[in-house]
């Protein structure tokens, strides 16, 4: 990986998941002020996969929210690699309510390889959680502003991701399956990651293309964690650039916009023959 | 193996459903299927999935498809589905031309285009999900149905398309809402397309909410991955078929992320039950009678109170959820 500008969709993944890349608290550390956490999701038990809190903006109160993996073995541990189960959805979706209810803007930060399939998770109502998000967040009176970081794993990261404005990060990846997953299931072997990754089509590129983005933010030659502050700064003066107008949508107008976003994706014919 | 709302899940065999015709019985009759203890004919005779009873096929078509010694719910088809539901000559189709287009150009061992074909084919459908418009006991309802046999009932751009156009028929038409769920999850072939067709899907019963009109969700074996995880598990109501697989992980993704193997009964519509994740289990036989009270309940006029706000706005939908 000498040169950074024809990444294949695999090394993208590679990038995208690379153990130096900036996570959602590097964000939240950098493009915010005064963020104070807040860890209860009013259910058992806190889940440390999701972080969610308030802050500062560009001087103005916002709600931030994102999927959290760790730097090490023992943070990931702590982090379940960004994996969440409900809990973590729910304790999203409780501060999001937050920002609806004092009208706050809200950002959210993608960056996991999926909710969590463990035992726990499908007995608390994994598959409820991702679903009550998409369509709460739906009805949120506030803008919303979606940037995906790192790995846009499947629903687990459409349960954080449904906004007015979607941006991606270069080098990050957004997909319906891990490259690995599908390529055991529809090639049968598990070594054919490279190839399903390009045929997924899982790149900012790609997206962008697909018209599922609004924006890509180009990174530094070499990837966000080469200069992260330029990283940094780009990504909050695009969030800033996005936020501008919809701040002055009443809210009826955000929700419309919002179902007119979502309704114009997918490609089907409707051919009589 | 990595968490994902894709997939097909499960090979289960599907019963044969459509060859019953008395000219079809002719025919197969003497076709037989060798195995090791018993001669069972392929097509006269059908082999319960669970007890392993060997059931006259004719009458477990005229039992639908529920077996008599241990009341295994087979998978039915479409059709069979409306015949059970809905009240003679009420179906009428809506939307069946819309097809996939392949946006992705997608090959995995076999292109996505011929893996459609084939599923066209097998099934005389164009896509995984059929909707429409029937009556239930008179009740007029807006109707999908999913189709396992399609793709796994795997949900791609058309398979949403035709469910965002069932809520529109449904809002123009004051009609509740039922969809028979029976999917793996989202069709990898059409990568974040399909993974966006949660959030469109989940939008669609949003809208219907804010109109006030019932979702009726009635999960059948199985429903999994982006199918749960988006509209399935918005229902008023979620009803589920005995012994449904419902989750949002498939158990061999579960088992080997947790590298141990599953408790029986894990993950099926009883367990659900008692996790309090859906309202209740309806037996096929059932289920009509069933879905009628809950129609009543719902389409009766709405009580308002002196002080109650217009529908208009349904400013208080969101918090009502
Ligand atoms: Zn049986």
């Amino acid at each position: 990986m000498e040169t950074y500008s024809n990444l294949t969709p695999w090394q993208t993944t590679q990038l995208a998941r690379h153990p130096r890349r900036p996570l959602t608290l590097d964000y939240i550390g950098n493009c915010f002020e005064d963020f104070v956490e807040l860890r209860g999701g009013r259910q058992w038990p806190d889940d440390n996969s999701v972080v969610a809190g308030l802050a500062l903006f560009h001087k103005e109160p916002v709600v931030v929210v994102g999927h959290q993996k760790g730097r090490d073995t023992k943070e990931n541990i702590f982090r379940n690699f960004g994996m969440p189960h409900p809990e973590g959805y729910r304790k999203a979706l409780r501060v999001m309510k937050l920002a609806n209810k004092f009208r706050r803007p809200i950002i959210t930060f993608i960056d996991t390889p999926g909710a969590y399939p463990g035992m726990e998770a499908e007995e608390r109502g994994q598959a409820e959680a991702i679903a009550r998000n998409i369509m709460e967040m739906t009805f949120l009176k506030v803008p919303i502003i979606v940037v995906v970081i790192g790995e846009g794993g499947s629903g687990g990261a459409v349960a954080l991701g449904v906004g007015d404005a979607v941006l991606m990060l270069e080098h990050a990846i957004y997909s319906v399956i891990s490259p690995e997953g599908c390529a055991s299931i529809l090639w049968r072997d598990p070594s054919k990651a490279e190839e399903a990754a390009l045929a997924l089509k899982l790149t900012a590129r790609d997206l962008l293309e697909l018209k599922v983005i609004d924006e890509l933010i180009e990174e530094p030659l070499g990837g966000a964690h080469r200069d992260f502050h330029a990283t940094a700064s780009r990504v909050s003066a695009a969030i800033a650039r996005h936020l501008e107008p919809l701040k002055e949508l009443p809210s009826e107008e955000l929700f419309q916009r919002r179902l007119e976003k979502y309704r114009r994706m997918g490609v089907y014919t409707e051919d009589l023959q | 193996m990595p968490p994902c709302c894709a997939g097909p899940g499960h090979s289960v065999r599907i019963a044969p459903t459509e060859d019953l015709t008395p000219k079809c019985q002719a025919e197969k009759v003497g076709w037989f299927t060798k195995t090791k203890e018993s001669i069972v004919p392929s097509n006269l005779w059908t082999k319960c999935q669970k007890c392993e009873e060997a059931i006259y096929s004719k009458d477990l078509a005229k039992a639908a498809w529920v077996c008599p010694k241990c009341s295994h719910h087979f998978r039915i088809s479409v059709h069979d589905r409306i015949e059970l539901l809905l009240d003679e000559r009420s179906w009428q189709e809506l939307n069946a031309h819309i097809k996939t287009a392949d946006p992705l150009k997608f090959h995995a061992l076999t292109s996505y285009d011929e893996r459609v074909k084939k599923a066209v084919q097998k099934t005389s459908a164009n896509e995984a999900i059929s909707t429409g418009l029937g009556t239930l006991e008179g009740f007029p309802l807006a109707v999908g149905i999913f189709n396992f046999d399609f793709m796994g009932g795997s949900m791609g751009s058309a398979v949403g398309e035709k469910i965002v156009r069932l809520v529109d028929e449904a809002i123009r038409l004051r009609r509740p809402l039922l969809i028979v769920s029976c999917s793996g999850g989202a069709r990898m072939d059409e990568g974040v397309l399909s993974l966006m067709q949660m959030v469109k899907t989940s939008q669609a019963i949003a809208r219907l909410s804010r109109e006030r009109l019932p979702f009726l969700s009635m999960l059948t074996d199985p429903t999994t991955g982006g199918v749960t995880a988006s509209f399935a598990m918005l229902g008023d109501v979620i009803l589920a078929e005995p012994g449904a697989l419902i989750g949002f992980a498939g158990p061999r993704v579960i088992e080997q992320t947790i590298k141990e193997t599953l408790p029986e009964g894990f993950q099926r519509a009883e367990f659900l039950l008692e996790t309090g994740l859906i309202d209740m289990i309806v037996s096929r036989k059932d289920c009509r009678a069933t879905l009628a009270k809950l129609l009543r309940f719902f389409s009766a006029p709405a009580h308002h109170a002196p002080h109650a706000e217009g529908p208009s706005n349904g400013s208080d939908v969101s918090t009502a959820f």
